[in-house]
């Protein structure tokens, strides 16, 4: 039976599916009893979410002009 | 008449990826993204007769944004705050929110907590935390990127990756608490 530190430790990895099955089943079976511990997973699944949520930033129009810009120089050069 | 086989042009291909590159680069070089991301389109163009199939060069393209954006980090020598691992290892933000209860008449309090922050407070955080810490959490958890493929662009072993991972994601927990109470974003009200 493994503690709630131990559980809590390896919370992301077992959520990316990056445990061997001995430490899944391990911490599968904590989860099973540990409200505390369950509630540590739905926080984790909403920092994932919260990161994929902020990954994308606004480009601006001058940025992207200049980028385009670009990119036509270098077609133009062939 | 058989169909066309005729290579997309380099600035066809990268066009489409403008929006993405540059939204890689802004956590990784903050300031410098627009030129991270040319330093980028100028390497690809000289390389491009290596990209065999172009259904791949979105991940072709950010493998090169990363290594100029490393390279760039490099030349900028930022430094940031020393970091204890093992202070942060046993870090949790979710008893760290629950203990302190910074919004006591909320419902939702670990949402409330996370909804404080808006995207310049995020790219900040983690431009705070180092970047061996920085790039796989941003390509992992940002953009989807699987471990592998990312331990493919940054040419490191799986297994270093997924060791900077995890520091990675408990910095990040350990420095939005932080930054959350530097900036006062624990008082604000309700909204």
């Amino acid at each position: 039976m493994i503690s709630c530190r131990d559980a809590v430790r390896q919370l992301w990895e077992y959520l990316d599916g990056a445990v061997d099955d001995a430490a899944r089943a391990r911490i599968a079976e904590h989860l099973g009893f540990c409200r505390r511990c369950c509630g540590e997973v739905e926080f984790a699944h909403e920092l994932r979410r919260f990161l994929a949520d902020h990954g994308t930033e606004e480009l601006p129009a001058d940025v992207n002009a200049r980028l385009r810009a670009t990119l036509n120089t270098l077609e133009n050069e062939r | 008449m058989a169909p066309s086989t005729a290579r997309p042009t380099f600035a066809a291909i990268a066009s489409l990826h403008l929006g993405r590159l540059y939204s890689i680069a802004r956590p990784l070089v903050a300031d410098q993204a627009e030129d991270a991301v040319q330093d980028c389109l100028l390497k690809a163009y000289r390389a491009y007769g290596q990209l065999n199939d172009p259904a791949a060069a979105g991940a072709w393209l950010t493998a090169i944004l990363v290594n100029c954006c490393r390279d760039r980090a490099r030349a900028q020598a930022r430094h940031p705050a020393t970091v204890d691992i093992d202070e942060v290892e046993d870090f949790s933000l979710f008893a760290k929110i629950a203990g302190e209860d910074p919004f006591p008449y909320s419902d939702s309090l670990h949402l409330d907590f996370l909804h404080q922050f808006g995207r310049d407070d995020v790219r900040a955080v983690l431009l705070a935390l180092p970047s061996i810490y920085r790039a796989p959490l941003v390509l992992v958890h940002m953009h989807g990127f699987a471990t592998k493929e990312v331990a493919r662009m940054l040419h490191a072993p799986l297994g270093t990756i997924l060791s900077r991972l995890h520091r990675g994601r408990k910095l990040f927990e350990r420095r939005l608490w932080d930054h959350a109470e530097r900036n006062g974003l624990l008082t604000k009200e309700r909204a």
